[in-house]
């Protein structure tokens, strides 16, 4: 997603408070927070990032999902490093909607993009060294000392003489001292927590132990389960519905028709799901019945081969005539994000206001729709949100918690909306298919002088409902990780037709457009290597003069991987090396192919540089989990359609990677002292191509199409 | 009606015979540590032990549970197995989004309680049904490992 830097003036006001009961809060008031609560509350209002208790527990409040990508346990880091905490008494709370929250970088209060430390790095180092700063200066208050003589430890201001005081016993009084205007951050030469291994997630109990509450866990008095029967083809909708039988399933209450299909709501799932199977419904399919993944391959092949507008141009690629001239077009099909929880959301419209309780990455965005589905003020919305069951881009769509809302405004219930692993599937929202067309040239000493690409796929900047398609007429996201090719190359081309096969929801999916560019393009360097009699990683390392980190993490891990050292018979290698979302990730696959052409990947070595690390754990945690949601894309993943329907239901034809076929990894992070990256997503776009490169190797069969087993 | 022993504990349920388990479990009695993820036995974020034997609860009615033992991973940690498989994945961080974690749990339980020591086949034999999308499963079979070691020594 999108990286807009907000106006930061706007998150200045850190504010300190003492806490009903005792204890100290920080956190910021915003100027314009009542304007945009909308009345909510005319005073001026705080929204706590941290609080301190007398008891010594030290809570920080984060406005940011966690899905599995360790936001909980990150976040706190960042403030317990500078506050000096003892981590052992820090704990995390999961923060309702407010613009205090909105993500730096998107300017809303939303989970994606691989932003969330790159936007939280400095703001939350800024509360936890501002809490330190009033907890020493109540300390040499009360000892009658100079704030310079006094240090901070684990939890305690310790004096010069010796003198000890924890920051619970301080709490109080630091709660009537004004907070600093300026603070100093640490070099980070003194972090003692960041950047240092064997730091536990906070969440790893609850999760170890089945407590932790997902959307799906909601439970509230007089509750409904809803299921919804949706159109088998985009954009239809029902003629007619006979829910006679539906009805007289025990349990079943209503039965009710909204926009996006026919609701069964009854007292328990089984009972709502039984009562939908019973719906008899005429469909009218619209118009795209005919909708077939054969059709959508011809368009959007036909949009490569046209060309469209012109996303960048460098030097005459029309002109150059090299001395070895290359073509091939590229394809990567449709997918689902198949989060491990399916889709839900839990809504309650009361006559004061709507609640929701969902897994979701845009609470933020989630509280405008739903004030505009229900009929009420934004501040009215209260969204509560639960542990997320994976997100990987899908639950920041608004479906779910439309859904529900649409359904308990309706009914006047609590509803529970609940999509079947079926309805998931088919639930649209999908990584876009992509058709790619590029060419290459080398000149008689092998250098690369040509690439051009020409990329037709659907635009998901029109299909996100708040974004446009910029004048220029590339969707960014289309040409995302070819654009920015990384190689010096002196004539390069790349277009962007936009193709929109009819009434199929795109969506962000984990490293979005990169997830199949990366395919493209560095299945197509290695295609040209070897046109170039070259050594795939000599020739990648020939190219990056100019790209030094990119280089540095090839180099990575192309050393690790011991690249130039001899396997065992029949395993072979392949490399690539992908920038996104401010990261660096090299990855050198290593394949066996059995002779019916399918794929056994042993080991994946990985080398990332994502610049200074707040958790190298869950980094190399977050690497490995990416490669393994690519991996399981590139093997099987594809959502086809005949006859305008999908033609996937579940994980038996919409394969998922098990225990069985997990390759060995190993992640490499590159010391540095850069700002962070992000790091959910870029682990996920190098896998792919890497894996099809050692293929290649093995083979010396180019395979151009995804998934890799057809 | 039917009775079940869940956890050691008596539970007489109002449900169609068919329901299945993982819905009496999560809708009837609220025990939501048990998880939804196909409802076709593909995925096992649902699995449960009856009589100690793993099984996906998606596809077992509840009238299959009648007159045996349910465990669920909240009562998991009242066996040895399941006390040592759940200590080795906290040590271990294993869990990302976690919500796959509660069916691992109960399958590596099952493993280990069979297999005191299970060599890297036993773990894919075992664990190749449940499906985890965060990618966790090179954590999971250190932990298994680590587990069997750990309640060998104990
Ligand atoms: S929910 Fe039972 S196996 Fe997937
Ligand atoms: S931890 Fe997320 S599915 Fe396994």
């Amino acid at each position: 997603m999108r990286a807009k830097p907000m106006n930061a003036s706007r998150r200045e006001f850190l504010k300190a408070s003492a806490m009903a009961g005792g204890g100290l809060i920080v956190g910021f008031t915003l100027p314009g927070a009542t304007r945009l609560a909308q009345g909510a509350a005319k005073e001026a209002r705080m929204s706590a990032y941290l609080r301190i208790a007398p008891n010594n527990e030290i809570t920080v409040v984060c406005g940011l999902s966690e899905m599995g990508q360790g936001v909980h346990t990150a976040i706190p880091m960042l403030v317990a490093e500078e506050l000096d905490a003892d981590w052992s008494r820090v704990r995390v709370e999961q923060a309702g909607v407010d613009q205090a929250f909105a993500n730096p970088i998107f300017g809303m209060q939303a989970t994606g993009g691989s932003t969330s430390v790159r936007g939280h790095w400095e703001p939350m180092r800024k509360a936890g060294a501002t809490a330190r700063a009033m907890l020493i200066a109540a300390a040499a208050e009360i000892w009658k000392a100079d704030p310079a003589e006094c240090r901070t430890e684990r939890g305690m201001v310790i004096h010069a003489s010796g003198k000890k005081l924890s920051y619970g016993q301080l709490a109080d009084k630091a709660a009537k001292l004004a907070p600093p205007k300026d603070v100093k951050l640490k070099d980070p030469t003194q972090f003692n927590l960041l950047g240092k291994s064997g730091t536990q997630r906070l969440d790893t109990v609850a999760k170890s132990t089945g407590k932790a509450k997902f959307g799906l866990d909601v439970y509230l008095p007089g509750m409904l389960t809803a299921v919804i029967a949706y159109p088998p083809v985009p954009g239809g909708k029902a003629a007619s519905v006979n829910d006679a039988k539906a009805k007289a399933v025990p349990g079943v209450r209503r039965v009710v028709q909204i926009p996006s299909g026919v609701a069964v709501l009854a007292d328990g799932y089984w009972a709502a799901k039984l009562g939908r199977d019973a719906l008899e419904i005429q469909w009218d399919h619209g118009a795209n019945a005919s909708l077939s993944s054969e059709g959508i391959s011809k368009m959007l092949s036909a949009g490569a081969a046209a060309g469209g507008a012109v996303g960048r141009n460098e030097g005459d690629a029309k002109a150059e005539t090299p001395a070895k001239k290359i073509e091939a077009e590229y394809e990567a099909p449709y997918l689902s994000h198949s989060c491990m929880e399916p889709l839900n959301c839990t809504a309650w419209v009361r006559k004061d206001g709507v609640e929701i309780w969902a897994g979701t990455q845009s609470q933020g965005p989630a509280q405008g729709i739903l004030a505009q589905v229900a009929g009420v003020a934004p501040g009215k919305v209260k969204v509560n949100t639960m542990y997320l069951g994976g997100g990987f881009g899908r639950r920041f769509a608004p479906d779910p918690v439309i859904g529900a809302t649409v359904l308990s405004k309706i009914t006047g219930k609590p509803v529970k909306l609940v999509y079947s692993r079926e309805d998931d599937t088919r639930g649209y929202f999908y990584r876009p298919a992509s058709v790619t067309r590029m060419t290459g040239g080398v000149d008689a000493d092998g250098r690369a002088t040509l690439f051009t690409a020409s990329v037709a796929c659907p635009s998901i900047m029109e299909g996100s409902h708040f974004m446009k398609l910029p004048p220029d007429g590339v969707d960014e996201f289309g040409v995302e990780g070819i654009r920015d090719c990384p190689y010096d190359i002196p004539n390069l081309r790349v277009e962007y037709s936009r193709q929109e096969p009819g009434g199929i929801q795109v969506w962000f999916w984990r490293s979005v457009g990169h997830s199949q560019n990366s395919f493209f393009l560095e299945s197509f360097i290695d295609e040209l290597a070897y046109a170039a009699g070259k050594d795939p990683f000599e020739f990648r390392r020939s190219l990056l003069g100019k790209q030094p980190r990119c280089k540095g993490a090839l180099e990575l891990a192309a050393e690790k991987a011991g690249w130039s050292k001899p396997l065992p018979a029949g395993v072979h290698r392949g490399i690539a090396v992908v920038f996104s979302f401010g990261s660096w990730c090299a990855q050198v696959a290593e394949v066996s192919v059995a002779a019916d052409g399918a794929p056994k990947v042993h080991r994946v070595v990985a080398a990332v540089d994502c610049g200074m690390t707040v958790n190298p754990d869950i980094v190399r945690r977050q690497i490995e989990s990416a490669i393994v949601y690519g991996l399981t894309a590139a093997l099987y993943g594809k959502i086809t359609f005949k006859d305008g329907r999908v033609e996937q239901s579940n994980f038996h034809d919409y394969r998922m990677l098990r225990m069985n076929e997990m390759p060995k990894v190993e992640v490499h992070i590159v010391p540095s002292t850069e700002a962070p990256g992000g790091i959910g997503e870029p682990g996920t776009p190098p896998i792919a191509p890497a894996v099809a490169n050692a293929m290649f190797a093995a083979t010396g069969k180019r395979i151009r199409k995804l998934p890799l087993l057809g | 009606m039917v009775s079940l022993v869940v956890n050691g504990k008596i539970r007489e349920i109002d449900a169609a015979p068919d329901t299945p388990l993982l819905w009496v479990l999560r809708d009837s009695l609220r025990l939501t540590g048990t998880k939804f993820g196909c409802g076709i036995a593909q995925c096992g974020a649902c699995t449960v032990h009856l009589d100690g034997e793993p099984v996906r609860s998606c596809a077992t009615p509840v009238s299959a549970a009648a007159g045996k033992k349910v465990t669920t991973i909240e009562g998991i940690g009242a066996t040895r197995a399941g006390k040592a498989v759940q200590a080795a994945w906290i040590r271990h961080d294993v869990p990302q989004c976690g919500y796959c974690q509660s069916g691992q749990i109960m399958s590596a339980s099952a493993l280990l309680a069979k297999k005191r020591a299970p060599s890297d086949a036993d773990i894919d034999a075992a664990m190749s049904g449940n499906v985890c999308r965060c990618g966790t499963y090179n954590q999971i079979r250190a932990a298994i490992k680590d587990a069997a070691a750990s309640a060998k020594g104990a």
